[in-house]
């Protein structure tokens, strides 16, 4: 088995019109057997910039702390917020870094730049950013969760039709990805704030 | 003599095959005999080929041994369980099919209904587990015809594990629970593809078994009613499912009583979450 495989999980972002949601399931587990079910692996960068990390537990948790610290230290040198085209930037340069023994994490971002306009990415362990114009999934249920977006997003979305779209992609994602699941949690980022939902999901 | 060993060919066809081999006149009448005598045997025990060579076991490894690069994928996360008790027999087990985490199916039926006073339990190989007890009705059928009474379950479940102990090392894969109503009373065996076969009051198998005797030895006792038993079967399953990943869907529960099993319910596991949730939580000093 992959070590990516080892604690299972799943995230989404996508796109709307003037909004932008990310997702993920809230399962702590290793290999079969389920030790949570609030594992937190989405993480507030910004007021307006959200990331998700999928793969490994443990990285998932060091890497949160890392780019907090690396906000902060942004912010303080900087004296303004980081944009989410920044960020993802820093997160891929951090994840490089690590090029020959690098972290078991994929990194997925979702944010509102400057202007508010919707910015989603997500990349590899060694951090190649891919930036497509609807949606991005990772985890262990990628391959579900493409299925699903690939069925139910479409362009313009308002932030409530946004939030029904990438809810029930996760929920129906994760019912065939036997370690993902045991609910999930959205959040979607519009210029006025950001609408934080969990969901009530299969818990087998 | 080529004549009767023309018309043999009709009565079995494996014969067709045998016959083109033969080199010599002598042969053909050996092969048009032997194949009166296999014939009836050969449709009385089902074989199958196995590699034509000194050691098949060693050669399968390939396929067979844990770590091989190839080998054969098949249905593995399972929980099932069984116990007796002053009314019978309960058998309870989920529905969910896994091929690596990836979930196939969450409506698998794991209670083979043998016939209608026995019953089989499947963990492991979908395919192994589904065959073989298929077979073993078969053979438990034609004991009855024989001997103008019902086999006993403890016969019954040597017949499956003199079966699969014949095919041992090769790959099958079964953890299954026979169990029935015999002239001795409720009866309850687990017979693996090892060829290990137990007696006991109680079992549970499959990768999510650990967490249903959890459930199960906390609540199990000989005098429990039907409904009480019944719910400790339930919670069982639906706490395996709820720590073990490759467990899930719907907990479908059997009872065998004397005049044979019946069929209790099949409930969705994400009903019982809820409905448990809202239970109060039991006080640990009972």
């Amino acid at each position: 088995m992959s070590i990516m495989e080892y604690n299972g999980g799943a995230i989404i972002a996508m796109k709307g019109k003037g909004c932008v949601a990310i997702a993920a399931d809230r399962r702590f587990g290793v290999q079969a057997l389920t030790l949570g079910t609030d594992f937190q692996k989405v993480f507030p960068a910004t007021d307006k910039i959200y990331f998700g990390l999928a793969g490994l537990a443990t990285d998932v948790q060091t890497l949160s702390e890392k780019f907090r610290m690396k906000v902060d230290m942004y912010h303080l040198r900087e004296e303004r917020e980081i944009t989410p085209k920044t960020f993802a930037h820093m997160v891929s340069s951090t994840l490089y870094e690590k090029r020959f023994g690098g972290y078991f994490c994929f990194p997925t971002i979702a944010g509102l730049d400057a202007k508010n306009e919707p910015y989603i990415c997500n990349m590899d362990g060694i951090g190649c950013i891919t930036t497509p114009n609807d949606f991005v999934v990772s985890g262990t249920a990628e391959n579900q969760l493409y299925g699903m977006c690939e069925a139910l997003w479409e362009p313009d979305l308002e932030p409530e039709d946004l939030f029904e779209t990438i809810s029930q992609a996760l929920m129906n994602g994760v019912d065939r990805d036997a370690i993902s699941g045991w609910g999930g949690i959205v959040h979607v980022i519009t210029p006025e704030g950001v609408i934080t939902r969990t969901l009530k999901g299969r818990m087998d | 003599m080529e004549t009767t060993a023309t018309l043999r060919f009709l009565d079995a066809p494996a014969s067709i095959a045998a016959f083109k081999h033969a080199a010599s006149e002598d042969d053909i009448e050996a092969t048009a005999s032997a194949c009166v005598d296999m014939a009836p045997r050969e449709f009385a025990h089902p074989t199958f080929d196995i590699p034509a060579i000194n050691n098949p076991v060693e050669f399968l490894k390939h396929q067979t041994s844990v770590d091989a690069k190839n080998r054969i994928k098949i249905q593995h996360g399972t929980t099932t369980l069984a116990f007796k008790f002053n009314h019978g027999v309960i058998v309870a087990v989920d529905s969910r099919a896994t091929g690596g985490s990836y979930i196939a199916s969450q409506t698998v039926k794991k209670v083979i209904e043998i016939n209608p006073y026995l019953l089989g339990t499947m963990a492991g190989g979908a395919a192994d587990c589904s065959y073989w007890e298929r077979e073993l009705g078969r053979r438990c059928r034609i004991y009855e015809l024989n001997n103008k009474e019902r086999i006993s379950v403890a016969a019954a479940s040597k017949l499956l594990a003199n079966m699969v102990y014949a095919y041992k090392g090769m790959g099958l894969s079964m953890g299954t629970m026979v169990t029935g109503w015999d002239k001795t009373g409720p009866q309850l065996y687990y017979v693996d593809s090892d060829g290990q076969r137990l007696k006991a009051d109680l079992f549970s198998v499959g990768s999510g078994s650990t967490y249903a005797y959890g459930v199960l030895d906390a609540g199990y006792k000989p005098d429990l009613t039907p409904a009480e038993a019944i719910d400790l079967a339930r919670r069982s399953i639906f706490y395996a499912t709820y720590r073990d990943a490759y467990s899930g869907g719907f907990v479908s529960i059997y009872h065998v009583k004397e005049d044979g099993w019946e069929f209790i319910s099949r409930t969705d596991v994400n009903d019982l979450y809820y409905q448990y949730a809202a239970e109060p939580k039991p006080s640990l000093a009972a």
